[in-house]
């Protein structure tokens, strides 16, 4: 089948969703007030509450939701076939994501503009805040240990990325000391340092001396190196100890010396991307060479399909955005649907490029099978597999593939970049907190919760081996992203159902993705825990990803447990506390 | 209105356009920098604010200390600055420079 017909056939369901669905859930269920006097205007402080047009806003919103995540689950979900994949990134965006990210703004929008953890918190009680805390510490941990073994690998695949990806880092500095003394516009400078970036990477594809390929400069292949490592497992350690230096420094700047300047230059090159491989589609036209259906798998799609694409179907880090900064931003209330559920959109769009770019890379059926031959190999070699098959869409506007390859590699090491560092600031935030809350005040500090997320990253990346020894198996760890994601988005779910429910408004519409998540990822754990990481029968027992595991599950049952509860719960007293944040 | 008129008319249109949606488009990226930038310099001006005025809520200006050895150059411009403010005398106890 033509991948064209494929885009079609999603971008027509986002548009009937967003036509028809998000003004049926607005209407009916959000029940939106135009007249309504939003955070942004009621508490307008020219920081964090600012009214601001909805254009603009959906571009802030879908920019600072879309990363790697998006790309990187739907490159390993094609292993199941493409249409599985296909079906649960629009079914998932137009009726569980675009909810959701939609809910979290009106929810957050209702109550002064308050972020989900501390609706929780009200809501059900410090309990609730402990486990957000929890789960966010997860994610957060997840993401840093993912995002880690994401560019070191790209780095070694691709090493004509390196040094455009190194590049940025003083050009984004540069920009941020220019901007926050001299004050002017972003624009110029970042798109002459994006001009810079790009003439480095395709530079460096074609000459070899501008690549850093460590594997080569350590003797290459299997080339014993040192205590035991050989010259991929020693390239690995090297690049993981490079970027927990760079994330240690990264996350204890200041914001506008190198982390907002990055965004912005990142910013670009989601357009850049995005507009590179859908015109590529659009003037290559290539047809899908993957199967639809992979009729020989070694692990059933059901129901670990619905954990390794979260970001791109749906995502609980959206929430997070969408209740800590969009809805303090939101002009009227009616902008929360084109944001909230235009941003979910947007990034059902990115996860379908990323699977026609990996079902149309093979030259046939065959070649798609020996590379994704189990779904360990999926997770090893998805993420490769699209950054070619990006190359190869990108080919058809007359670039040469080697040098669209290396572009899409430094765009996917820059998202991931940022990712990183974000996260890795996110919790030294929540150590801090933690160590707050349990009066350990030692561990609050800057350097001391940093050290603590670093070191903590850093081992659990390396931990976890794969079948090519020391390194190899960072992407084991990409379901337990994907789970802990996914229960931050029950808790939001959760959350808003409970507040449509003592609005006496119907809660099926997000009570039903909140139960099918929840019920998926209890499933997909119990199966991985209790039948692979225990050991139990003939599988290799992993003792790492068990504990990780166990601690999910506890979770999971915990939300469900909070949920029937508060479900449960006097309406009268929920609703005292509820409506003495209400702004109305 | 001749058909080189309509050609000038449609350019300059299109022409503001596009400077609209370039304006448009860094909005976009902006907003979050924006943000930032303004806590960045809210915090640099709240303690400014309380480096000058900590005396006045009973806290201890730690600045005074640091700043005492600058007193003797600072005193000759002071006396010459108050002389030409029209003011013969110095205003402030903690300047007796005359």
């Amino acid at each position: 089948m033509n991948a064209i017909w494929i885009a079609i056939f999603g971008a027509v369901c986002f548009v009937m969703g967003y036509r028809f669905y998000s003004k049926f859930i607005a209407e009916r269920i959000y029940r939106l007030d135009p007249d309504f006097q939003t955070p942004a205007h009621a508490y307008q402080d020219g920081v964090d509450y600012v009214p601001t047009n909805k254009w603009i806003l959906w571009g802030h919103h879908f920019t600072s939701v879309a990363g790697a995540a998006p790309i990187v689950g739907p490159a390993i979900a094609i292993y199941w076939g493409w249409l599985p994949a296909i079906l649960w990134v629009v079914l998932g965006t137009v009726f569980a994501a675009g909810v959701h990210d939609f809910g979290a703004v009106v929810l957050s929008n209702r109550h002064k503009g308050h972020s989900i953890g501390t609706l929780a918190n009200k809501l059900i009680g410090q309990r609730a805040k402990l486990l957000f805390l929890f789960i966010i510490l997860i994610l957060v941990l997840m993401i840093n240990a993912v995002f880690a073994w994401v560019i070191a690998k790209l780095f070694i695949t691709f090493p004509a990325s390196v040094l455009s990806v190194f590049i940025q880092i003083p050009l984004a500095v540069w920009i941020g000391y220019r901007v926050y003394r001299h004050s002017g516009s972003m624009l110029l400078p970042s798109v002459i340092a994006l001009a810079v970036m790009y003439g480095a990477a395709l530079l460096a594809s074609e000459v070899p001396f501008l690549q850093i390929d460590l594997v080569s400069w350590f003797g290459g292949g299997d080339t014993a190196v040192a205590g035991g490592f050989d010259a991929t497992s020693m390239a690995f350690l090297v690049w993981i100890v490079v970027l927990m230096a760079y994330v240690y420094i990264a996350s204890t700047l200041p914001v506008w010396k190198l982390l907002q300047p990055r965004d912005y230059i990142n910013s670009h090159q989601l357009v850049v991307g995005l507009a590179l491989l859908y015109l590529g589609l659009l003037v290559g036209a290539p047809e899908m060479t993957a199967p639809s259906v992979n009729g020989e798998t070694d692990v059933s799609w059901y129901p670990l399909l619905f954990i390794t694409i979260a970001c791109g179907a749906i995502s609980g880090f959206h929430g997070l955005v969408a209740s800590g900064t969009t809805s303090k931003q939101l002009d009227k209330e009616t902008d929360a649907r084109f944001i909230g559920y235009g941003g979910a959109l947007g990034e059902g769009m990115l996860a379908m490029i990323a699977i026609i770019a990996v079902g149309t890379l093979f030259a046939s059926s065959a070649d798609f099978t020996a590379t994704y031959s189990s779904f360990s190999a999926a997770g090893s070699s998805g993420l490769g597999s699209f950054v070619k098959g990006a190359g190869q869409l990108a080919g058809n506007l007359g670039i040469p593939e080697h040098m669209g390859s290396t572009l899409v590699a430094v765009i996917v090491v820059s998202f991931a970049a940022t990712t990183l560092d974000t996260a890795v600031r996110l919790m030294r935030y929540i150590i801090a907190e933690l160590g707050n809350e349990y009066g350990m005040p030692v561990i609050a500090r800057k350097h001391v919760a940093t050290s603590i997320a670093v070191i903590t990253s850093a081992a659990l990346v390396i931990l976890p081996e794969g079948p090519n020894g020391f390194g190899s198996g960072g992407y084991l760890l990409w379901p337990l992203f994907g789970t802990s994601n996914q229960l931050l988005a029950g808790i939001t779910l959760m959350l808003v159902s409970v507040w449509l429910k003592r609005q006496g408004r119907p809660v099926v519409f997000t009570l039903v993705p909140m139960l099918f998540l929840l019920v998926m990822t209890l499933w997909a754990m119990a199966q991985q825990v209790i039948f692979t990481w225990s050991g139990f029968g003939d599988a290799d027992r992993n003792l790492l990803l068990f504990t990780f595991g166990s601690l999910i599950m506890v979770f999971t049952l915990w939300i469900l447990l909070e949920a029937s509860r508060s479900f449960r719960q006097d309406p009268t007293a929920v609703q005292e506390s509820l409506s003495s944040d209400d702004t109305r | 209105m001749t058909r080189a008129d309509d050609e000038r008319a449609a350019s300059a249109n299109w022409r503001t356009r596009i400077k609209r949606l370039i304006e448009g488009y860094d909005a976009v990226l902006s907003l979050q920098h924006r943000r930032e930038i303004v806590r960045e310099l809210q915090d640099e001006e709240d303690l400014f604010m309380l480096l000058c005025f900590c005396d006045m809520m009973g806290i201890p200006n730690p600045v005074g200390d640091m700043t005492l050895e600058l007193y003797p150059y600072m005193l000759d411009r002071f006396h010459e600055w108050h002389k030409r403010q029209g003011m013969p005398r110095s205003p402030l106890d903690g300047f007796r420079c005359c």
